[in-house]
């Protein structure tokens, strides 16, 4: 085992040690653009499927017809969403694993797991909420909820990982907590939190540790 | 200078020695494959260090199952933690000394 070198150095060791063992620092910048890109894209075809302008962009009044749940409008919904999320999450895991192989580390290390095990509650609880909002009739909310919920993981997540998530938690949490009293504006809410912070944020952080 | 050297612990001056005290620093407990995985050695190189580091009392370990597998974790003891502050003090003194 070779012996430690230089002071100096041996005090860089000591914080990159202590940096790489409580935090997984490989999150890549550009799965946040990417995620956000996504996002965008499934707020337009929201947009464009359903026919709502900039005016009148409240989605929720077609989730209902005669106070029963407009089934073609769930399917849709749900489809949307899922379509986004996998593309997001693929989109993620390549780029993070991409700055992962540089960094030398591994993707699915214990940090990793650590961040993902601490996203999950806030996330599944969330979920499961988004879904009671859908069978209670207030389908408005749903999309408030979803940035709330999906704050509150990253915000948990922080603590092991990058700083700047911490940050991206708390705006979605505003944009979301705001949201819930404009139910009208959910969709343009929920493109803003999900697609322009993530790409803002993913920028930043791209520019911060990537370049 | 014999002063400024006083407090550079022997038991931290190897690399691997040193990471596992950094790491267990800023962790509650990390398993033996955590420490495995951040400071890229192998089990028979770890395991030595660790033990090395229990004998000096410096860390404390934890053995359980989870289900039939024997999990290990380690933890740095108050000790630990002590030793490590003043080296790293130690350290601060010598590069402002040097400079």
């Amino acid at each position: 085992m070779r012996e430690v070198g230089t002071p100096l150095e041996t005090l860089h060791e000591i914080r990159d040690m202590m940096e790489k063992s409580s935090r997984f620092l490989s999150l890549s910048g550009l799965s946040g653009i990417f995620a956000g890109l996504f996002a965008l894209a499934g707020a337009a075809a929201a947009y464009w499927h359903l026919g709502l302008s900039l005016r009148d962009p409240a989605y929720h009044q077609y989730a209902y017809t005669e106070g029963r749940l407009n089934s073609d409008f769930i399917s849709f919904v749900l489809a949307d969403a899922l379509l986004v999320l996998v593309a997001a999450i693929t989109a993620g895991i390549y780029f993070t694993a991409r700055k992962a192989r540089k960094q030398g580390q591994s993707l699915w290390g214990f940090t990793a797991r650590r961040l993902v095990f601490s996203m999950t509650i806030p996330l599944v609880a969330g979920g499961v909420f988004c879904l009671a909002l859908i069978y209670h009739g207030v389908m408005g909310l749903a999309a408030p909820a979803t940035l709330i919920f999906y704050g509150l993981a990253l915000l948990n997540g922080s603590k092991y990982t990058l700083h700047d998530v911490r940050y991206l938690g708390i705006t979605q949490i505003i944009l979301g907590v705001i949201a819930s009293f404009f139910v009208g504006y959910g969709l343009l809410f929920w493109a803003l939190g999900f697609g322009v912070m993530h790409i803002v944020y993913g920028t930043l952080m791209y520019y911060k540790y990537e370049r | 200078m014999k002063e400024l050297l006083e407090h550079i612990n022997k038991a931290f001056e190897s690399k691997a020695r040193l990471g596992i005290m950094s790491a267990l620093m800023v962790n509650d407990q990390l398993d033996f494959n955590a420490l495995k995985e951040l400071l890229d050695l192998t089990d028979g190189n770890l395991a030595s260090h660790l033990k090395a580091l229990e004998e000096g009392q410096y860390i404390g370990v934890h053995k359980q199952f989870v289900g039939r597998k024997p999990n290990t974790t380690y933890h740095a003891t108050e000790t630990g933690r002590k030793a490590f502050s003043d080296h790293l003090r130690a350290l601060e003194k010598l590069i402002n000394g040097n400079r």
